[in-house]
């Protein structure tokens, strides 16, 4: 067991470090939540410029355009990007973190050629076309129908929870291609263009009052056979490739930016005079351990997936678990430390507060989450 | 970075492991309990003989020469076992009193607040003391942690980070280990026609005992390799803290959580859950208890606020 860097990941690091330092305080700020097209811009606009500093896919293999980077240095990416301040992958989420690395790993060549190259120069944005009104954490019960066309599938159905569908370019659709087969086996991968004739998209507004997700209905929109990635009917196995990305990676900066936010918190406690508060400071020093440990078995999981060959572990659940209990109660304390000025919404805070309560339902809700720690990792039988 | 045991750190554990299961497994852990003899002076003499008290002496001092990631590996294995004896005072005795190291002295230390000792009367010393205190014996709720009231103690703050951090090993081993026997119950106990850990409402208890435990161990790991490369003292000792106080809430809850898995059976003196809960109460007590870490990291935290 070593926590310490090697040389090379020390300069890897180092380099970076610099290039932050160079690049970030040029950088406007970020457009505001109701402003997406003007996000989408920006977010493109900081993915075009890791591209051209040569940190765009650092974590894909080199065939897909990537720079086949250790999931170590990965991580260091991670987590000096996150410290400086740099801008959140925002936009780009799935088209970096999700559907990018499955097309790397079970598109064909055209379709990498395709699709891959305008999603590391920050040219198209991706969405998620998942989740159903009926299906959430029943994901496989999914019914939007593809009924073969000739070349084409014509598609018809609705989605739901689809963040960023409003500026995005492409979906990653699973779609019904057998109606017949049990759930799991007649589901198929699609790439679908947001502008094809058929495609409607209706924001959904948020509790915190933003509209980062939407609706997506589907009306007989003909989407070539060409656009499948993985066979027809095998899209429920390409899916668990993609979740365990999700599941893998997505959290890292995160924890980060949440050892951040403890101490900006600390700080306003101690100007308020809530610091005193022994029942307070305590839940605060018990969060800045927790957050700490979750550090710790980040790295932790990283190493074991290095040791694996790169492949995301199914660690990833134990930690999205503890990770995303503990950022709610960050934000419990926040509310208490600012006291009634939490009930401002021109506080920060509060936006945060209220977004945070969809970190244990997205990505798997953490009774779905506990399922899989119990079956998978415990071997408890199956049941209800 | 490569934070995963190394081989010979995963042969070291398979090694005591197989070793504690041989001369601790659960009749002798029983016997003990029903005999009242809390240490075993020849099984502490074996584990001394096999380098339990001297892992961290250097060898030219008659020790093993390895470190604390090592000594937390060995120290996760007794916790899984429930090894009675002042493990952790003996082994920050190895090198200061005579016999520690090869295990033929008992040393305790006063690691209790609020004036209490344990297994004082099995004990040839005290840490830091010059001799064997008077005391009164008090009862104890852990059957196999004896305790005495003793008027004043000897300062063991030199002692405290390595105390809290293999104290919480221990912790770790218990909440690892209660969560393998809620398992086992939940997959072989029927009701309603299937084993009850089909049951959401029990496997949700028992994902959660995982991730209590696991989280908990990547921070006992973390501190020891972290405070042996010496990345400054001051994040050490607060990394110590939190691997604590994570691990005292694991042991704790765990123990619990398998006695509710238990149901009925659970609330009984033959199930072995109660041992690890009571034993679990006694470490939270032990070197550096919740309050003492949370206070700790709220200082480093406001202090580490640029």
């Amino acid at each position: 067991m070593d926590l310490a860097y090697t040389q090379e990941e020390q300069e890897f690091r180092a380099r970076l470090r610099a290039w932050l330092g160079k690049v970030l305080p040029e950088l406007p700020a970020r457009p505001s939540p109701d402003d997406w097209p003007g996000r989408r811009a920006y977010d493109l606009g900081w993915q075009r410029r890791l591209y051209e500093a040569g940190y765009a896919g650092l974590h894909w293999p080199v065939d897909a355009g990537g720079r086949g980077a250790t999931p170590t240095q990965h991580l260091i990416f991670l987590e000096e990007t996150e410290r400086a301040g740099a801008p959140y992958v925002g936009a780009n989420f799935v088209g970096l973190l999700h559907a990018g690395p499955t097309i790397a790993a079970e598109g064909t060549a055209r379709q990498r050629a395709r699709w891959l190259p305008p999603v590391l120069r920050g040219e198209e944005v991706w969405c998620q076309g998942f989740s159903e009104p009926d299906a959430g954490s029943d994901l496989a019960s999914l019914r939007t129908r593809a009924v073969r066309d000739g070349d084409a599938y014509v598609i018809t159905g609705s989605k739901i929870w689809t963040s960023h569908a409003e500026v995005a370019d492409w979906c990653e659709l699973l779609v019904r291609t057998d109606a017949e087969a049990p759930k799991h086996r007649g589901i198929s991968w699609l790439a679908m263009p947001m502008d094809a004739p058929g495609v409607t998209v209706r924001p959904l507004r948020t509790l915190a009052g933003s509209t980062e997700f939407a609706e997506v209905f589907l009306d007989e929109v003909r989407v070539p056979v060409a656009n499948r990635v993985g066979a027809e009917n095998d899209g429920w196995r390409v899916t668990m490739v993609t979740l365990s990305f999700e599941r893998g990676t997505a959290f890292v900066g995160e924890v980060v930016a949440c050892r951040r936010t403890l101490g900006e918190l600390a700080r306003t406690a101690k100007a308020n005079g809530r610091w005193d508060d022994a029942v307070l400071r305590r839940r605060l020093g018990r969060l800045y351990g927790e957050f700490g440990a979750l550090w710790r078995l980040t790295q932790w999981n990283v190493s074991e997936s290095e040791r694996s060959g790169g492949v995301p572990g199914i660690g990833g659940s134990v930690f999205k678990l503890a990770y995303s209990h503990a950022r709610q109660e960050l934000y419990e304390v926040a509310a208490q430390v600012l006291g009634p000025l939490s009930l401002s919404l021109e506080e920060e805070w509060t936006l945060d507060r209220l977004s945070s309560l969809s970190y244990t339902i997205a990505a798997g809700t953490s009774q779905i989450q506990r399922n899989i720690v119990a079956e998978r990792i415990l071997g408890l039988p199956k049941g209800r | 970075m490569d934070f995963q045991p190394t081989e010979e750190q995963r042969d070291l554990r398979a090694g005591v492991r197989d070793l504690l299961a041989g001369r601790y497994g659960r009749e002798a852990l029983r016997a003990s309990v029903d005999s009242g003899v809390c240490v075993d002076r020849g099984l502490w003499r074996e584990l001394g003989g096999a380098g339990f008290f001297a892992l961290r002496l250097p060898e030219s001092e008659g020790g093993v020469g390895l470190g604390l990631a090592e000594a937390v590996i060995v120290f996760e294995e007794a916790g899984r076992a429930l090894l009675p004896g002042p493990l952790v005072a003996t082994h920050l005795a190895a090198g200061v009193v005579p016999g520690a190291a090869s295990g033929t002295a008992v040393v305790t230390a006063f690691d209790l607040g609020g004036g209490l000792v344990s297994y004082l009367g099995e004990a040839d010393a005290v840490l830091g003391a010059p001799g064997l205190p008077a005391g009164s014996p008090v009862r104890s709720a852990d059957p196999l942690t004896p305790l005495h009231r003793v008027p004043a103690g000897a300062d063991v703050s030199s002692y405290t980070a390595e105390g809290a951090v293999l104290t919480a090993a221990l912790q770790v081993g218990s909440a690892l280990r209660t969560l393998e026997l809620a398992v086992r119950y939940a997959g072989e106990r029927e009701q309603f026609g299937q084993p009850i850990g089909a049951f959401q409402a029990v496997k949700h208890l028992c994902a959660q005992m995982l991730v209590r435990a696991e989280v908990a161990r990547t921070a006992v790991y973390a501190a020891a390799v972290a405070s042996a490369s010496g990345e400054g003292s001051a994040a050490g000792s607060s990394e110590i803290a939190a691997a604590k106080l994570l691990a005292d809430e694991a042991a704790v809850a765990n123990a619990r959580d398998c006695l509710q898995v238990h149901g009925g059976m659970g609330f009984t003196w033959e199930a072995d859950v109660h041992l690890h809960l009571k034993r679990a109460w006694v470490r939270a007590e032990q070197w550096r208890t919740a309050t003492e870490a949370e206070e700790l990291l709220a200082a480093e935290l406001l202090g580490s606020a640029p």
